[in-house]
């Protein structure tokens, strides 16, 4: 084996090593890779702040809209009137371009509270509160139209304001960011 | 610069012995002294150069610009109006930025159109062609970076539009966007890597602008009859030639520079982008600035989102497409009569999809926008191949000399495309 000198089509031990060396090269390389792809992603501190938020609903009067946030995210709180929930749940939900019943957008016996996103799901403007032809949201933007229950009725918009992950704590406390655990 | 084999000798003993050990002042004089260009050059040629000062005036007005500008949410609106305000000149450093980025589209669309004109896209310049697309995008990416770094109400705007179209990728969209966010709407984060990414993409635009002049040294330059040169008499030498009209051009060009920066600083921007962020409230009409308008156009003319970021992206990767999709033999428009009415009318559709694009995307703006995007894809990918075949182009002349002496002795021009067939200069 002390002979180096061998036949062209057997594989040598030398190779053997360039084949190791270049795949080690290759396959290190991609492993770099990885933390600087993993440190574009939202860090520690901004998954903290991103945390569940307690939202007390005793100083929201009826027919009132509170905005918040949650991860950077426009929420809008908006107290019903029994006016606007008889509207929103009188919908033939057939015709709605998204359909979807006011009952699956509220939780069960919370009718008078809606809880959605506060970006038009068009290309992301803050809608008017209490405007438009159902007196919902009107987007000054390009005028999608919600109506009280939030879901599109006009314009624009291809699917409804969706609805953020949150729980009633008691009758007078949400938690946005955290789903009832049943 | 590799096709030239230099001619140049050192005259003194220490350029002797530098050039042997670095030869840079040959490649400097086979490439910009002694290179040969086409005698008949227009003033569309020029474009390269103004191309080349505005990527300077960009870096150097940009790095000054950095000195006092400060990424952060809570304080980058403050440092630019600081710098506007308190800095000695910085109203004029950050205007000259801004405007600049401006400038920087004007000169890169004409010198865009002029090869669409001229067929420069054509055999034997793929390459230093589809270097150009690659230069276009990477402009297009730091431009819109740039716009986001004030944190004004556009800014913020803009920013949460464009990444949003991220979203759009099924699957993974939604990943996507917080990676580019780094969180999980536009935020801090967002602002930083944009700062980071705006500083290192200019430099990334430089690395690929040597490739692109690199390519265009192995062919030489196409010319406004698209023959290449045959012999001594159809070229003349770079310095002084091209040099000192590129000067003049660049000279002319800074004084249209001046005149927006010095007379209307804000024309070309948006009054909501001197208002803070503001992520609760909206601009009433969000719009890119006017260099990106007739993309975004095509891209609100398809009414499902992801069709959208498809067809807007579609629309400058099919240029890459275009040495190959134009199946004419011959370069130049001028010698081509039915492309040069389709070429126009092109010219026209681009800039009323531009103008389609600065309008709300509402009743029959929207209905013209979808006809204008389907004309758009319709002349690369069906009026550039079939004209090829169809059209009976002009005689071309048998030399650029010839076509700019009118003909010396005897002969009228030889038969289309005899004198069409890729080859170097000679």
């Amino acid at each position: 084996m002390a002979e180096t000198t061998t036949h062209v089509a057997e594989p040598t031990r030398r190779d053997f090593l360039y084949i190791a060396t270049g795949a080690a090269a290759v396959v290190g390389g991609a492993t770099l890779v990885w933390p600087f792809v993993q440190s574009l992603a939202p860090d520690a501190a901004t998954v903290a702040a991103g945390a569940p938020v307690e939202v007390d609903l005793t100083p929201i009067a009826e027919g009132q809209i509170v905005k918040v946030f949650w991860r950077g995210k426009l929420i809008f709180i908006r107290h019903r009137t029994a006016e606007e929930i008889k509207a929103a749940e009188d919908v033939n939900v057939a015709s709605l371009r998204d359909p979807q019943a006011d009952s699956a957008r509220v939780k069960p016996g919370k009718a008078q509270w809606l809880i959605v996103y506060g970006n038009c799901t068009h290309l992301g403007c803050v809608p008017l509160g209490q405007q438009g032809e159902y007196h919902g949201w009107f987007c000054p933007c390009h005028g999608s139209i919600f109506d009280t229950s939030g879901r599109v009725r006009g314009g624009p918009a291809p699917i409804n304001l969706p609805i953020p992950p949150y729980t009633f704590a008691s009758d007078t406390k949400i938690v946005i960011g955290q789903e009832a655990t049943a | 610069m590799s096709d030239h084999p230099t001619t140049y000798v050192p005259k003194s003993a220490f350029g002797k012995w530098f050039e042997s050990r670095l030869p840079i002042a040959g490649l400097v004089h086979s490439s910009f002294i002694a290179f040969p260009v086409p005698r008949n050059l227009t003033y569309f040629w020029t474009f390269g150069a103004i191309l080349a000062f505005m990527l300077v005036a960009q870096i150097v007005t940009g790095v000054f610009l950095a000195m006092y500008y400060t990424p952060n949410a809570g304080m980058a609106f403050q440092s630019v109006e600081h710098i506007m305000r308190d800095v000695n000149y910085g109203w004029l450093i950050r205007y000259l930025h801004a405007n600049g980025a401006s400038m920087f589209f004007v000169a890169v669309y004409v010198h865009i159109f002029r090869n669409f004109y001229y067929g420069s896209y054509k055999a034997p310049r793929e390459v230093l062609y589809i270097l150009g697309v690659i230069i276009f995008l990477l402009m297009m990416a730091t431009a819109f970076m740039g716009y986001v770094l004030p944190w004004g109400q556009m800014s913020f705007w803009g920013a949460t539009v464009i990444t949003n179209l991220f979203s759009a990728i099924p699957l993974v969209g939604e990943t996507i966007v917080s990676y580019l966010w780094g969180g999980y709407s536009v935020g801090n984060p967002t602002l930083n890597r944009f700062f980071s990414l705006h500083y290192l993409l200019p430099f990334m635009i430089a690395g690929v602008v040597i490739l692109h002049i690199w390519a265009l040294h192995v062919p030489g330059q196409n010319n406004p009859t698209g023959i290449p040169i045959k012999s001594g008499k159809d070229a003349v030498p770079f310095t002084p030639y091209a040099t000192i009209k590129d000067i003049f051009a660049v000279v002319v060009f800074m004084i249209f520079f001046a005149y927006w920066v010095f007379y209307m600083p804000n024309y070309l921007g948006h009054a909501d982008n001197y208002i803070p962020a503001n992520p609760a409230v909206t601009p009433s009409h969000i719009v890119p600035e006017w260099y990106f308008l007739p993309f975004y156009a095509i891209l609100r003319a398809i009414p499902d989102k992801l069709g959208g970021v498809i067809a807007m992206g579609s629309a400058i990767v099919i240029w890459v497409f275009m040495p190959w999709l134009d199946t004419s033999k011959v370069r130049s428009t001028a010698y081509r009569p039915l492309y040069k009415q389709f070429f126009w009318i092109f010219v026209v559709v681009c800039f009323v999809l531009g103008w389609l694009g600065s309008r709300p995307a509402e009743g029959w703006y929207v209905i013209a926008s979808q006809i204008c995007t389907a004309y758009y894809f319709a002349h690369f990918l069906i009026i550039l191949p079939v004209l090829g075949f169809v059209e009976r182009p002009l005689p071309l002349p048998n030399s650029i000399l010839e076509s700019v002496m009118g003909v010396q002795k005897g002969g009228a021009g030889i038969p289309a495309g005899a004198n069409a067939e890729p080859h170097s200069k000679g």
